[in-house]
């Protein structure tokens, strides 16, 4: 097994001598690396500054708290801005629990056997499923068979299957980093098993599942691709309510805007991705304050 | 509530991810298999027309797979240098204090909105520095595509491909070192070739990522499934296929409707085995150096 182990480095042929010549290669190369790092951050930036100058001129009140038009100076975004934190917040609360329930059930319960192995390869698997997958799916299971109609419902569902596997891994990850002793602990004091869990696991587990649930939540409402699927509608002007059929979001809202060569229609596609990037902005944040604020009462 | 009730619960929550998988695979397979009683598979899988909107229809895959894959590999001539040689810098060449800083900037990257992404194609890239390069372009391309889709997947590279360096012992570094090796003979001859299924690893997941991708490409590329390699024109993937079906008002019992399972079949195929050739890697080589 030596030599399967040993990383295959291969020998230059022969001895190269001239110490500043070789320094110089990797002068370059680190000229290079920095280069890409560079060309990342330009990219970003004009990505940026491209979005803000279109945007910034339609970013107002009767933008924020209008409806969507024929004409792009009297289109608003409410009903899609309504619909995207309308479905972000049901698809938190349905993977939350089961997520996390199952991320439980992974890292606190199950053995190391067949079936817990297969499971925790299809959770690796099912996060590499294409998000448009996840949109024929729920378009097939909750708008057809449950009967729940191109409703948010069926979105915020769709969603919750799309970000599970971001839940469970981050739950995973979150339980892992609890000592042992702290279940030890438990037991010591005569807990059960869910006791230990409940009582001793979870708080100190708590700041990282929250985060990571917030964290999949800002990825849902940046997420087209299935809703388009399921079928927002092109053309909403009220407000969704869970169950009725026709609702826009955000990100599709942006998807219809940009279709349209008009540079107006550019101009509120780029406002309507400022609102979008702002609601990312607030969710990061949030999960950032709601970790520090978990974390102070833990101490190991 | 007794501790058996409780596991049991558990467990049915963690059954959720198996009842998924297997609740796609019965959906696309079942409606695929609709579709091909009225296609011949054969003639689906190697026709080289496509045309689900304007008659007569014909439903030859060739074309949508042509563009997929040249969105992907686009997007790979970008990523994979950009997310290598961020990878190297942060891993074997940047002080904790840049490293901080600069990280997270660059994760950013991956949590921007595709469609973003797709809007900034079709904004800047195309009209500001594409057109001036190839007076050819057209305003919906699929080299424009490629390279944001190329943008996001890179932090997916970088980051992947960091863990996978950091992973490589020190002491095969000081090993290096101790031999005379420059910092950069370090890099190329011991870390990189030490790190490499790791890396490859992040490389086939990404590429995974790219040919799915649909939300960039439906912007910056639109759909029109023209059977064409040249990046300077209009393709068709086959996630933006299935995009474009499903917001039309394309009747849901049509054929045409259909065939957006059988595209969707190909294309969850192409996905899962590039997913389970990187997972199995990364299993290959895990605790190499344990």
């Amino acid at each position: 097994m030596t030599a399967a182990t040993t990383p295959a480095v291969d020998t230059p042929p022969r001895f190269n001598p001239q110490v500043s010549r070789r320094q110089l290669t990797g002068t370059i190369f680190l000229g290079a690396c920095m280069a890409a790092i560079g060309l990342l951050l330009i990219a970003l930036i004009a990505l940026l500054v491209d979005v803000l100058t279109k945007g910034v001129p339609w970013l107002d009140v009767g933008f924020l708290t209008g409806v969507p038009s024929r004409r792009a100076a009297a289109a608003g975004i409410l009903p899609a801005l309504v619909g995207s934190l309308e479905i972000g917040l049901m698809t938190g609360l349905i993977s939350f629990p089961i997520g996390v329930a199952a991320a439980i059930y992974l890292e606190e319960y199950a053995r190391d056997t067949f079936v817990t192995r297969a499971l925790r390869t299809n959770i690796a698997n099912l996060a590499g499923v294409p998000s448009i997958i996840y949109g024929i799916f729920g378009l097939a299971i909750f708008v057809r068979v449950l009967g729940l109609g191109r409703s948010p419902l069926a979105a915020a569902l769709t969603l919750a299957l799309l970000i599970m596997p971001i839940v469970i891994i981050a739950t995973i990850e979150a339980l892992r980093a609890v000592p042992d002793s702290q279940r030890e602990g438990a037991y010591a004091l005569g807990a059960t098993r869910w006791q230990t869990v409940r009582g001793s696991v979870l708080p100190a587990a708590a700041p990282g599942i929250v985060t990571g649930v917030i964290l999949a939540m800002a990825r849902a409402i940046g997420e087209a691709a299935p809703i388009i699927v399921i079928g927002a509608a092109a053309f909403v002007t009220f407000l969704p309510t869970p169950l009725q059929e026709g609702f826009s979001i955000l990100p599709i809202q942006v998807f219809q805007w940009a279709a349209r060569p008009q540079a107006d229609f550019q101009g509120i596609a780029a406002a309507a991705i400022l609102v979008l990037l702002i609601l990312m902005v607030i969710l990061n944040g949030l999960a950032i304050v709601v970790r520090n604020r978990l974390a102070r009462n833990i101490q190991w | 509530m007794s501790e058996r009730v409780i596991e049991a619960l558990l467990l049915v929550a963690a059954s959720v991810g198996v009842l998924t998988t297997i609740g796609i695979v019965v959906v696309l397979l079942l409606e695929a298999v609709e579709f091909f009683t009225v296609i011949n598979p054969i003639d689906f899988l190697t026709g080289t027309v496509w045309s689900a909107s304007i008659l007569p229809f014909r439903f030859g895959v060739i074309p949508l797979v042509v563009s997929t894959l040249e969105v992907a590999f686009i997007a790979l001539i970008v990523a994979v240098p950009l997310g290598l040689l961020a990878a190297v810098y942060l891993a074997e060449y940047a002080s904790s204090r840049v490293r901080n800083v600069v990280k997270p900037i660059l994760e950013t990257i991956a949590g921007i909105p595709t469609i973003v992404l797709g809007f900034f194609a079709l904004n800047f890239l195309t009209p500001v520095i594409l057109r001036p390069l190839f007076s050819s372009v057209g305003t919906f391309n699929i080299l424009s595509a490629g390279i944001v889709v190329g943008l996001l997947i890179t932090p997916l590279i970088g980051s992947l491909s960091e863990d996978a360096l950091r992973a490589v012992p020190r002491g095969l570094r000081e090993g290096a070192f101790a031999m005379g090796a420059t910092r950069f003979e370090v890099v190329r001859r011991v870390v990189v070739p030490a790190a490499l299924s790791g890396v490859m690893a992040s490389i086939i997941l990404a590429m995974s990522r790219a040919v799915g991708e649909t939300m960039a490409v439906a912007v910056a590329n639109g759909f029109n499934p023209q059977l064409t390699v040249n990046p300077l024109e209009q393709g068709g993937t086959m996630a933006t296929f299935i995009a474009q079906i499903t917001s039309g008002d394309t009747p849901q019992d049509s054929i045409q409707f259909k065939s957006l399972f059988a595209v969707a079949l190909v294309l969850f195929s192409m996905t899962l085995v590039l997913n389970l050739i990187s997972n199995r890697i990364v299993a290959r080589y895990r605790n190499k150096y344990a």
